[in-house]
């Protein structure tokens, strides 16, 4: 089978012109993200190479993982490929819920996918996803008014150094805010920045024997922490703010730091939409000595789910995504600063994409991951932002609201920290834990 | 006037509707209540057999529940409250004579056209945004500090929304009501001195009792369910999380089917006291 | 009504009726506005309000990144198609309703009322999992027939509202002329219906066309209608505010022009029984 259609990819190649007898038409979920737009707007390329169709479902993060979830959990079989993170896909992989993608030809190279990427997107060594995008997070900061703050930023700065410079670049009369972070609740919202600061930290999600430890001294350091962070340097509303919501502060030149995703780097110095491209530097996510850096590790996939009718065509299209060529066509049309990142170590090791100012950063804040070892103290779980067991996305963005009324004021620490704890071990108990 | 032809000709025409009804009611009810007995995780292999009424015990037991059950009521009878009291006064309003009048009609009814998830989008970005948004500007305007309306009085804001969504459809059929009001009874009224406030009170008021309680009837049914509003804007936090959205929550976010099942089994049985509590006063009210 | 007014107290409502009726329509007016600036005039400080470059620009965004066309046909297929067929099974029902009434009529109406409460959320894994024993996921007459029966109680009650007020003495006097079951239908009752069953079709094609849960969670790429058109525009990265404007301009902009073209009947009609 997967010879078979190698040598029809190999066929097509050759001559140009060239339409299978078995078109077919895929649907494919996706996020209503950048790059994922930018891909649709080039499927034609797709349907050129192989003659098959696609229907696209772009949608908004969270009505998506949703659907997809709610559709893959009872085999509803809509969709033929769905855009999946790597939180979903090792739980899936695990439940047979996934086609492997264990037998990609050769010249798609899997071996070229950075490992930290792969390991995230396997389950015992078979890949389940293929990475579409990859991202850390890291701090993305105004050189201008660090300049103004008489402070120059480290390459790789601690907590203390982020937080004072934060206060010193404030200047709420010009709506300046030193620093925004992340505080709309939602696991892959405020509950990301969160754990991944929290391991920075000392924290952790569960003990060894998933016990919940937001009791611990490590989780109301963190939270402290935070909350003064934002009350005294951060943005009005930012119990709200979500990654959208502060790159558009961020853009329009209301933020002198933004601790967030990595891809975000390349909206932020693109001049058409950012008032502040020229005036962006990179460095690492802050740490607290201890050995541990507060980014975290993303990538949003491709996966086929079993059952699907049309798993060839799937195959191709993911192929066709996620390959080497498909770089290329997006840096010939769009630039390199567009290129999907973190996905291929070829990419990093390509001249022309070593210009892109915050290509090498990204690369270092990717490595610097560890999903396996997320934390200082040992954890029974995997995942750096995210605990990989089904409950995490209903515990996390429970518990991520009730930071997020703490951070606006409703609630004292204490209180959220408390009510976490409480919530979190009820869903464990009903989970069976 | 029925003869026993009619009545099974009636009985005939009514069969389809009832039949999908009952099927739409039942086929789901059944369903739900079957899930809400069982240990039903989808993530960790879907069916692990029976447990009793475990999933009661623990929706009910569960921090989360009583607030939601109060966060439900306080944003049904809010925009209840509102909706009632501006459609009132509005329909009166717009029973005056006045130039373009047609044209004042529609801009009222406008936001009834407005898909739920379109509004929520708007007044979140568009107005509520505490950097951004109108409303902050016109609060700077005026030299005050801009108010954080969705994190720091949420359930103001997600009432205030759905309220402006729900007006056009209370002052509708206000208006309506008010039209059929016997005009020479007011104009005697107003001939014998009576002024305007007992006017209305004695008056116009009792004519609106019958409409005022079909917009109750109608709105709560909606409101119970109202959904996209949070889920667009707070998605649940900062304490507006409604039993609607808490099931929400418990299938889809935790996917929980049995324990959502659970709750859902109370949603139903909550709509339905508020339900026969209100069809006492509307059934009354349809009879005289 | 029929009393003499002052200029002058006409002048007063007018003002005061339109400075409330422009507040209400407000947030509809500055999100067509925003959708013709550009993404950093939609953002500006202070806001602007007429005086912009106006732009056709978001349009063109939007209508490039999603077919629009698709959606609002599946719209127009879905609200339409739920209604008719609502109104098929709903007149029948009504008018027996209406006409025969028996003891129990008025809980059977009760009952139908009360279906509308069952919360969606908590019946959607059951009948997504119906759906899919059925085949009817993501197809247009599955999605139908769900807006239909969610409508239907609102529809027969609406119906049965209107029939009630249709003198009896006139079918009595049809029938002893000798009128048949159908002709009494066709040619008596349907006439004097028709205001009450225009009003009961744009309401509930307004309602089929608002609805966002089931039309969302039941569709995927060909059946979905412009509520699943929306929902991959709202927060996506960087500046969107003149984005989402023009897409909500876009889903809103059907609905809200038929909506004023039949306001007159809306208003007339939209009573539940409200007068008597």
């Amino acid at each position: 089978m997967a010879f078979h259609y190698r040598a029809l990819l190999g066929a097509c190649a050759v001559a140009a012109l060239c339409a299978p007898a078995n078109a077919e038409t895929i649907t494919i979920a996706t996020v209503n993200n950048g790059d994922m737009i930018r891909m649709q707007g080039l499927t034609d390329d797709f349907t050129a190479k192989t003659g098959h169709d696609v229907e696209w479902v772009t949608l908004e993060e969270n009505v998506l993982r949703q659907r997809v979830t709610q559709d893959i959990a009872t085999k509803g079989g809509q969709f033929d490929i769905m855009t999946i993170g790597m939180y979903e896909t090792p739980i899936w992989g695990k439940q047979d819920w996934l086609v492997a993608l264990d037998n990609l030809p050769d010249s798609y190279d899997t071996n070229d996918i950075l490992p930290a990427m792969r390991g995230g997107l396997s389950v015992d060594g078979t890949l389940y996803a293929a990475p579409f995008y990859g991202e850390s997070s890291m701090i993305m900061y105004r050189t201008d008014l660090m300049e103004k703050a008489g402070l120059e930023m480290p390459d790789a700065p601690t907590w203390e150094f982020v937080a004072d410079a934060a206060r010193k670049m404030t200047d709420k009369d010009n709506e300046i805010y030193g620093i925004c972070l992340r505080g709309k609740a939602g696991w892959g919202e405020n509950m990301a920045f969160l754990t991944a600061m929290s391991n920075s930290f000392g924290a952790r999600w569960f003990d060894m024997d998933w016990k919940p430890q937001f009791d611990s001294p490590e989780w109301k350091q963190t939270i402290d922490f935070y909350l003064d962070l934002m009350n005294e340097a951060g943005p009005p509303g930012a119990s709200t703010n979500g990654f959208n919501e502060n790159l558009s502060l961020f853009q329009q030149g209301k933020c002198g730091m933004w601790i967030d995703a990595t891809v975000a780097a390349s909206f932020v110095t693109n001049p058409d939409e950012s008032t502040v491209a020229d005036k962006v530097g990179f460095a690492l996510a802050p740490d607290n000595g201890l050995g541990k850096r507060s980014n975290w590790l993303w990538a949003w996939a491709l996966a086929i789910p079993a059952g699907t009718q049309k798993q060839e065509a799937a195959m191709q299209f993911i192929e066709w995504a996620t390959s080497e060529e498909y770089l290329d066509l997006v840096a010939e049309k769009e630039g390199w600063a567009n290129v999907p990142p973190g996905t291929r170590t070829s990419l990093y090791e390509n001249p022309e994409y070593a210009k892109v100012p915050f290509a090498k950063m990204t690369l270092d804040s990717i490595n610097s991951a560890d999903p396996t070892d997320p934390s200082v103290q040992e954890v029974p779980y995997v995942g750096v932002q995210f605990v990989a067991i089904p409950e995490f996305a209903g515990i996390a963005t429970q518990t991520g609201q009730e930071f997020a009324a703490a951070l606006a004021g409703q609630q004292t620490a204490d209180e959220a920290l408390s009510k976490a704890q409480t919530l979190t071990a009820e869903e464990m108990e009903a989970a069976g834990y | 006037m029925a003869t026993q032809h009619s009545r099974s000709a009636a009985r005939i025409m009514m069969a389809p509707a009832v039949i999908l009804l009952l099927g739409w009611m039942l086929v789901p009810l059944t369903m739900t209540l079957y899930f809400s007995f069982k240990k039903y995780l989808p993530l960790r292999g879907g069916d692990l057999g029976w447990i009793g009424f475990d999933n009661y015990v623990r929706f009910v037991s569960s921090s989360a529940f009583w607030p939601s059950v109060q966060t439900t009521l306080v944003i049904v009878l809010g925009v209840l409250l509102i909706t009632v009291v501006l459609g009132v006064l509005l329909a009166l309003l717009l029973d005056q004579p006045m130039w373009g009048q047609g044209v004042v009609r529609i801009l009222v009814i406008a936001p009834f056209f407005v898909m739920p998830t379109v509004s929520a989008l708007v007044w979140k970005n568009m107005f509520m945004d505490p950097v951004n948004g109108l409303l902050a500007h016109l609060w700077k305007f005026f030299g005050a500090q801009p108010i954080e309306w969705l994190s720091n009085a949420p359930l103001i804001s997600i009432i205030l929304i759905v309220a402006w969504q729900w007006l056009p459809f209370a002052t509708l059929i206000l208006l309506t009501a008010i039209q059929s009001l016997d005009s020479e009874q007011l104009e005697a009224a107003e001939m014998d001195g009576a002024p305007p406030l007992s006017r209305f009170g004695y008056i116009i008021l009792p004519h609106l009792a019958r409409a005022i309680t079909i917009v109750v009837l109608i709105q709560t049914i909606f409101l119970l369910a109202v959904f996209a509003e949070i889920f667009v804007t707070t998605q649940g936090s900062f304490g507006t999380r409604t039993l609607t959205y808490l099931i929400f929550q418990r299938v889809l976010e935790s996917q929980n089917v049995g324990l959502g099942s659970a709750g859902g089994v109370y949603a139903i049985i909550l709509a339905n006291i508020v339900a026969i509590f209100l069809m006492r006063i509307v059934g009354k009210n349809l009879d005289a | 009504m029929a009393r003499k007014v002052t200029t002058r107290r006409k002048t007063i409502n007018t003002v005061f009726a339109w400075m409330i009726g422009l507040l209400i329509f407000f947030p509809i007016l500055w999100t067509i506005l925003t959708s013709f600036k550009t993404e950093a005039q939609a953002i500006s400080d202070p806001p602007v309000f007429f005086f912009f470059d106006w732009t056709l620009e978001n349009y063109a965004v939007v209508q490039e990144r999603s077919d629009y066309m698709r959606f609002l046909w599946n719209s127009v297929i879905l609200a339409g198609g739920s209604t008719v067929l609502g109104l098929i099974i709903a007149v029948p029902a009504a008018w027996s309703m209406a006409f025969v009434p028996s003891k129990r009529t008025k809980d059977i109406l009760m009952w139908m009322l009360s279906t509308k409460m069952l919360p969606a959320v908590g019946v959607l894994y059951p009948i997504y999992l119906l759906f899919i024993k059925l085949g009817l996921l993501d197809t247009r007459i599955g999605l139908t027939i769900v807006l239909m029966l969610i409508n239907l109680p609102i529809i027969v009650w609406m119906l049965y509202t209107y029939f009630k007020e249709i003198p009896g003495e006139i079918l009595e006097a049809a029938r002893m002329d000798g009128a048949s079951l159908k002709e009494e239908i066709l040619y008596i009752l349907t006439p004097m219906a028709v205001p009450g069953i225009a009003s009961t079709l744009l309401l509930n094609f307004i309602l089929a066309w608002n609805e966002a849960f089931w039309t969302l969670n039941l569709t995927a790429a060909k059946a979905a209608p412009l509520t699943a058109f929306i929902a991959s525009y709202s927060s996506p990265e960087g500046l969107f505010y003149a984005k989402l404007s023009a897409a909500s301009t876009m889903a809103i902009a059907p609905i809200l022009i038929l909506g004023w073209f039949s306001q007159k009947q809306l208003v007339r009609g939209l009573t539940f029984g409200a007068v008597k």
